[in-house]
């Protein structure tokens, strides 16, 4: 193990936007996994009737509820995104470096419109 | 000169022990996610400032229910292989890996069975 060579360690490299999509792709799939437990608690607090849905609605509202939401609808559209343009480079589409980036600052524009749009329909009405 | 095909070879390499089974389940469960989730956020976003009587009157539509317990289905499969790859990728003592393996099937398998009773009790119960 020890004599086997070793690639040089990640902070010699000079931050890219393909790198920086690509461990972001990797981080807001963690936070989303994450997500996976307040979902079942969402559930759980429908089925258990009216007095657990008001808990966890209020659980949710809150500013620290608020900020997980906001967190959790860019990191959901991000990784929605990005993953689609992994689809496309698994069918061996979209491998040229002008695409790559191209490709790359679509995923970015899109989900910020998206989770912008998403907060100014769900919370522009109803505050 | 080994006897052994370069098949035999191969099989059951990689950190994984099932070559691309786990790659390919990752991807036909990104696949069924791409529509599943964006449903269920644009309906999660419908229902976000909804009572409990109408929360529960989305969830007990039978094409609603049927929906839910597929894209925690997907989901949650989607989630134990993901983070699996991120155990694989970034924890190299073989009892951490082996032992946050187990926690990690269990967790997803129990997260996955409490949001399916919860629709389910939710589709068939009484409020």
């Amino acid at each position: 193990m020890s004599s086997r060579p070793l690639s040089p360690h990640l902070q010699i490299y000079r931050p890219q936007l393909t790198s920086i999509l690509s461990i972001t792709h990797r981080g807001t799939g963690i936070f989303l996994s994450l997500g996976v437990v307040v979902l079942a608690y969402w559930l759980v607090a429908i089925a258990g009737g009216e007095g657990s849905y008001a808990t966890g609605r209020e659980c949710l509202s809150s500013v620290p509820g608020k900020l997980f939401l906001a967190a959790w609808s860019f990191s959901f559209y991000f990784h929605l995104c990005n993953g689609i343009r992994h689809l496309f480079w698994d069918a061996g589409i979209g491998f040229e470096l002008k695409t790559v980036y191209a490709s790359g600052y679509t995923v970015v524009a899109t989900s910020l419109v998206m989770t912008a749009l998403t907060w100014v329909y769900a919370f522009g009405g109803a505050q | 000169m080994s006897l052994e095909s370069d098949l035999a070879r191969v099989r059951g390499l990689g950190s994984a022990k099932h070559g691309t089974h786990t790659f390919w389940h990752q991807r036909i469960t990104a696949i069924a996610l791409i529509p599943l989730s964006l449903w269920f956020v644009t309906g999660l976003i419908c229902v976000m400032d909804a009572t409990h009587a109408e929360a529960v009157a989305w969830i007990k539509a039978p094409h609603v229910t049927t929906l839910l317990i597929a894209l925690i289905a997907a989901l949650l499969y989607h989630v134990k292989i993901g983070m699996q790859e991120v155990f694989e990728d970034y924890i190299h003592a073989e009892w951490l890996k082996i032992s946050s393996r187990i926690c990690l099937n269990l967790g997803t398998a129990l997260c996955g069975l409490v949001s399916i009773v919860a629709i389910l009790k939710i589709s068939f119960g009484t409020f």
